[in-house]
Order: structure tokens, then sequence, then C-alpha cells
């Protein structure tokens, strides 16, 4: 396959699954780098690194339609950054450590999780929880426009959301995804935020995670300037037309069929990773 | 106090957002730029990315990619633009420190700066094997 093929064609996967991820709310890296190791047969290492470099522009390409909603909260993402970012810096570093077939299976283990965590249903149940000490002196409390007017929360169980952050700061830099399924689980269910907030503040912190491995990934030489070029420019066009569609397109059906391709991927880069055949 | 206080929080954040569209946009028009340098170079040469080689220090450096990208080599193009795309969230940090200082929040400038120390440590290369 000639150059200009092969950029065409990854150009138009890379904007299907920035499309789609969008639209699911899934986030497009998850795809993304099942279908360049297993499609285009791109080293799992660049694919990696590509993917990276997108997490960062969708995130970033997004933050202005979520700021208008009003919902992330600025402290809860900064203060878990420094989870997140550290969590990051420990897996880029892993990953030099370990093989292709155990990043491929590893890689596969999370796209079956997501999948399983896709079907469940979001939690929406009012919470009338009593502050919790150490959220409220690290101010994280706060409200979101609501149905009914302001609704406020209070935030719960800071260590262990934290905690779990760490963990998908290190997902994210092993596999070069925005791990946005971890960091929701976290915020939405460990530390009981609203799952508004905490989807929205979860986009508001992929990028920075993001940034704190490209720098390692960079360095190393992961970041292939002629494989990134079609993926960030295909995944930044798709997410942002997924988003614009977002509010008038019936997702349900969608978000099934996506988690079930993310569920067959899943499948097959851990057959792949065990195999050898990444 | 509550609402000046949620208030500023929302102008920070605008501010922030412009930032980052102004950054992103600014990387993709580089990527693009130098994507058709790079096509109209190397378009009808063999794709290959099946073997990992790892790139160049001309294209890990920040000195490296400066001076490729002023040489209007095409990868070289390409990779300030994405150079430039993984600075915005550093930018967005930077700015937070500002933002949470001017709102005389202490503890968050400390929070802040724990991240972006973190950030520029990796940009600088310091927290990998080479």
């Amino acid at each position: 396959m000639s150059v200009f093929e092969f950029t065409g064609l990854v150009w138009i996967g890379s904007l299907a699954a920035g499309f789609l991820g969008s639209l699911t709310g899934l986030g497009g890296g998850v795809v993304l780098v099942p279908l360049l190791t297993l499609l285009f047969k791109v080293d799992i290492r660049y694919a990696i690194g590509a993917s990276l470099v997108s997490v960062i522009a969708t995130s970033s390409g997004a933050a202005a339609a979520y700021v208008k909603e009003g919902f992330s909260n600025i402290r809860i993402g900064m203060f878990l950054e420094i989870a997140t970012t550290l969590g990051a810096l420990a897996g880029a570093f892993l990953a030099a450590k370990v093989s292709t077939g155990a990043i491929a299976v590893v890689f596969g283990v999370t796209l079956l999780y997501s999948a399983f965590l896709s079907r469940r249903p979001r939690s929406q149940r009012e919470r009338d929880i009593p502050p919790d000490p150490l959220a409220t002196r690290l101010r994280m409390n706060g409200s979101f426009p609501d149905a009914g007017g302001m609704r406020s929360y209070n935030v719960q169980h800071v260590p262990a959301g934290f905690s779990l952050m760490f963990g998908a700061g290190a997902l994210s830099g092993l596999l070069g995804i925005g791990s946005g399924a971890v960091k929701v689980l976290a915020m939405d269910q460990a530390m009981k935020i609203p799952f508004k907030v905490s989807t929205t503040t979860s986009n508001f912190m992929i990028g920075v995670t993001a940034a704190a491995s490209a720098g390692i990934y960079l360095s190393r030489g992961y970041i292939d300037p002629g494989l990134s070029m079609p993926v960030m420019l295909g995944v930044l066009l798709g997410s942002l037309l997924g988003a614009r569609i977002l509010a008038k397109a019936e997702t349900k059906w969608l978000r099934l069929i996506f988690s079930l391709v993310i569920g067959l991927l899943g499948g097959e880069m851990i057959y792949k990773g065990l195999a050898g055949g990444i | 106090m509550n609402v000046p206080k949620s208030w500023t929080d929302q102008r920070m954040e605008e501010i922030i957002a412009n930032l980052l569209r102004a950054g992103v946009l600014l990387a993709a028009f580089m990527v693009f730029c130098g994507g058709v340098i790079y096509l109209v170079r190397h378009g009808r040469s063999l794709a290959d990315f099946r073997m990992f080689r790892g790139e160049p220090v001309e294209l890990t450096t920040l000195r490296g990619i400066s001076a490729s990208a002023f040489r209007l080599s095409g990868r070289g193009v390409i990779q300030l633009g994405l150079l430039i795309l993984i600075a915005t969230p550093v930018a967005r940090v930077a700015f937070s420190v500002w933002g949470f200082y001017a709102e005389h929040d202490r503890m968050y400038v400390v929070f802040t700066l724990i991240v972006l120390v973190i950030l520029l440590c990796s940009l600088a290369g310091y927290a990998g094997p080479g």
C-alpha cells in the first residue's frame, strides 16, 4: 500500500472512530488502537502514540461545549489530576518494560470491561448524603443546573476516588486511551458525584492525563508524524461532527452496537496478544 | 460569597475553553499543512508501520522538531503541530494556577502547581528512560 492510500484509509477509519466514540460517549481511543493494529497491521507502540495524540485533540476540542453546560467541577478535576498524571507517568514507564503482547492483553481486558460498563444503567438516583469532612476541606462540594433548578451535591470517599484515578491514569499511559470509563466509574460510583458532573469533569481531565504520558512517548519515538497526522485530523473532525448531532440522535441502539464491537475487538486483542500476533 | 466565586470559576473556564480551542485549531492547521507537504513528497512510497523503529532525534526533541519544521520538512511540520497540541492541556493547567491565585485559593494553587510540575517533567523527558 502506498503512503497516499494508507493515509486516506487511516483517515476514514479515524473519522468513523471519532464520530462513533463521541456519539456514544465511549470515546474514540478505545477502538482506534485495535483498528490500527488489527486491520492496518501497525506496530502497537506507534498505534498507542497516535491514539494518545488524538485523545488530547478531542478532549481539548470538546472543552468549549462542556464549559457552556456548566457541569464540570474544576476543583475536583484539578485535585484528581494529581493522581491521573502520576498514574500516566507510571503507565508510560511500564509500557517500555512489558512486551507488546502483554500490552495487547491488558488492552483487550480493558475493552471487554468498557463494553460491560457501557451496558450498565447510569445511576440517576437522588443523593441526599451528608458532607464528607475531607471533601469539604478540599472544597469539592458543588452544584449544577438540573431540571428543577440548581442541585447541590456532596462528594464522598476521596481516597478511594484518588486511588482509582491513579489506576485510570496508568491505563491511559500504558494504552494511549483516555480511560474515560474508569474516570467516570471513580467519580460516579466511588465518590458519588452526579453522573453529568462526572462525565464532563472526566472529559476535562482526559487531555491533561494524556499530555502527561505524551511527553514521554514523544521523546521515546512512539509518535510518528506520518501515522499521527491522519489519525489526529480524522478523530478530531469525527468527534466534532458527533458532538454536533448528539442532541438529536437516538443513541440507544448505537451504544449497543458500538459496545458489541468494542467487546469483539477486546476478544481479538487478547487472542492476538496471547498467540503472539502483536 | 457564593455568587462572585462561581462567576470567577465560570469566567476562568470560558477563557480556558477558548485557549484550548485556539490551541487545537492551530495544531490541526499545522498538522494539515505538514501533511500536505509530506504526501506531496512521499505519497507514492510504500507505507510501512509494521516494524517499530522509533523516531530519529530530529522528531523527538524540541530542538530537532523545530529545526526540521523550519526546513519545511513535512514530518517536521506535523510533529511541531503535535507538540503544540500536547502543550494545550499544559497551558490550561498553567492558566488555572493563575486563576486560582486570582481567587485567593492557595490550596488549589498548590495542587495545580503539582500537576504542572508533573507535566513539565514529562515533557522535559526526565520521567522516562530516554
